[in-house]
């Protein structure tokens, strides 16, 4: 389905997750991080960052992989992102969610 | 001559030496098989040991009876993979590749996660993905008289995704038929957003959760289990109490890997996920649950990706370019209890939806939909895992590129 964000046409699927990458922007993140009542400082734009390095390099996104990151640890990630972390950090960086095969 | 050499002797290992026996021209290649193990366990058979649905029998057989004539069987522990050398390295030998085809799988890794491998781990912290685990478990339960339940997933990727979630269902129909369902509190604790993450399945299938009386506790990742108080708690510092906690680990790829520097952080190993050859070496190829490909972990997935590695591996030999076929695709029996099942059939593109299978309009399998047909499909599976598809026989009808004929897809 077809959402505005940030004053541009966006594909969205039912919970709201961008469809495509491609027409993911700073200023549609700040959109969805309003929606998702998460103010962004610069400590999520760099969690932002490495999450989609890491969904480029199609390595789903997991606490483990935040745990090994190097740029990140688990309690900044949470106070980051409070309530469902991966969910809502997903959500804002453009990809898809963790999911489970069905 | 040649060498292609098949590591591990699982589902997928079998089932590479069953397709390859007979394409590769015996004249110019040695088939060897190396696994240390003798017994071949029937893993989706562990569902159902821990509730007396399956005996021990059921479960595993030798494995060297499912090695074809012609494939060289080497029963012993792999030390270490040298890519550089085109080398294995056993116990007490060294083997050269000119082909290598990696099926080691994956297994639980409970040390991965404080408190749960320590002093209760098998007393009242349980896995059900071991033999031994879920044979522990059935004791327990068969004197168990009740409290709270946790059924519990890690950290994903894992072995059979929904494994956990039959072991609900079944828990509930079990402790039903037991007269003590009244005694017992079952929680679903899962660290993504659901017991079901895909649109459809859930409209479609979350009525079962309500309907058992299964609560579900979403967006817990476990930082450790406290067994002396009986609580697993979550880095947001969300505590659940258990009496019997059934836990999935982390699973992570064979140690072999790490030993050989193949693997990523969880030792699986970087796999093109259309080729199924191996991203680091190109005569080495990776199939079933040792890959890091996006597909599920699971034995129909190996079956449909063994149809694809054995052209691929013909095309290598051959020089020829590797065809990128692998979908994704994955056909999956989930117990729903009470003598019921769905079926689900999916690719890395097209999530499971409502239909029928394998024909369309008669199916005369419903899928995304609970029916008793599908359980005695599950039950059928056991035969034809035995009989026909680690031994590389082709399941009528189904075929390794996922169809949508039958299937009610709306986008």
């Amino acid at each position: 389905m077809k959402k505005m964000l940030a004053e541009k046409t966006v594909e969205v699927n039912e919970e709201g997750y961008l469809l495509q990458f491609a027409q993911w922007d700073k200023d549609i993140a700040n959109a969805i991080a309003v929606e998702e009542k998460v103010e962004l400082i610069d400590r999520h734009w760099k969690a932002i960052e490495w999450i989609q390095n890491e969904y480029k390099n199609d390595s789903p996104l997991s606490i483990r992989g935040i745990k090994n990151s190097g740029t990140l640890n688990i309690k900044e990630f949470y106070e980051l992102f409070p309530g469902g972390p991966l969910k809502k950090a997903s959500k804002i960086a453009g990809i898809p969610k963790p999911k489970s095969c069905i | 001559m040649k060498n292609l050499i098949i590591l591990g002797a699982g589902t997928s290992g079998t089932m590479m030496a069953n397709h390859l026996v007979s394409k590769l021209p015996k004249n110019e290649w040695k088939i060897t098989i190396v696994d240390q193990y003798k017994t071949h366990y029937y893993q989706p058979g562990f569902l159902f040991l821990p509730f007396d649905i399956y005996k021990e029998k059921d479960v595993k057989k030798e494995g060297k009876k499912f090695i074809p004539k012609g494939v060289t069987y080497i029963q012993k522990r792999i030390e270490k993979i040298v890519p550089e050398e085109n080398k294995v390295q056993l116990e007490n030998e060294t083997l050269s590749y000119d082909v290598l085809i990696v099926a080691t799988g994956s297994k639980i890794a409970p040390q991965e996660t404080e408190g749960m491998k320590g002093p209760k781990w098998h007393k009242n912290i349980f896995d059900f993905y071991t033999y031994e685990g879920a044979l522990a478990l059935r004791n327990k339960l068969r004197s168990w008289k009740g409290g709270k339940l946790v059924i519990h997933i890690t950290e994903m990727p894992i072995k059979c995704p929904v494994a956990p979630l039959e072991f609900a269902f079944l828990a509930d129909t079990y402790f039903r038929k037991k007269g003590m369902r009244d005694n017992v509190e079952i929680t679903y604790v899962t660290p993504l957003s659901g017991a079901f993450t895909k649109p459809k399945a859930t409209a479609a299938l979350h009525y079962l959760l309500e309907e058992k009386g299964i609560k579900e506790l979403i967006d817990f990742n476990i930082d450790r289990v406290d067994y002396e108080n009986n609580k697993i708690i979550d880095y947001g510092d969300i505590a659940v109490d258990y009496d019997l906690l059934v836990t999935t680990p982390t699973n992570m790829g064979d140690d072999l890997i790490k030993r050989s520097g193949m693997g990523d952080a969880l030792n699986f190993i970087p796999t093109n996920k259309a080729t199924l050859q191996s991203l680091a070496n190109e005569n080495i190829f990776v199939i079933g649950d040792a890959s890091n490909i996006p597909a599920s972990k699971a034995g129909s997935v190996a079956h449909f990706e063994a149809e694809v590695l054995t052209e691929n591996i013909q095309n290598y030999i051959k020089g020829k370019e590797l065809k990128e076929e692998f979908d994704g695709h994955a056909n999956c029996f989930i117990e729903t209890g009470n003598g019921k099942a769905l079926l689900i059939d999916f690719n890395y593109e097209q999530e499971p939806v409502r239909g029928n299978f394998p024909f369309p309009v008669v199916g005369p399998l419903s899928l995304l939909k609970e029916s008793k047909l599908n359980h005695l499909g599950k039950l059928a599976f056991r035969w034809i895992y035995w009989n026909m598809l680690i031994k590389g026989i082709s399941i009528p009808f189904v075929t390794a590129k996922m169809t949508k004929k039958g299937k009610y897809i709306t986008n």
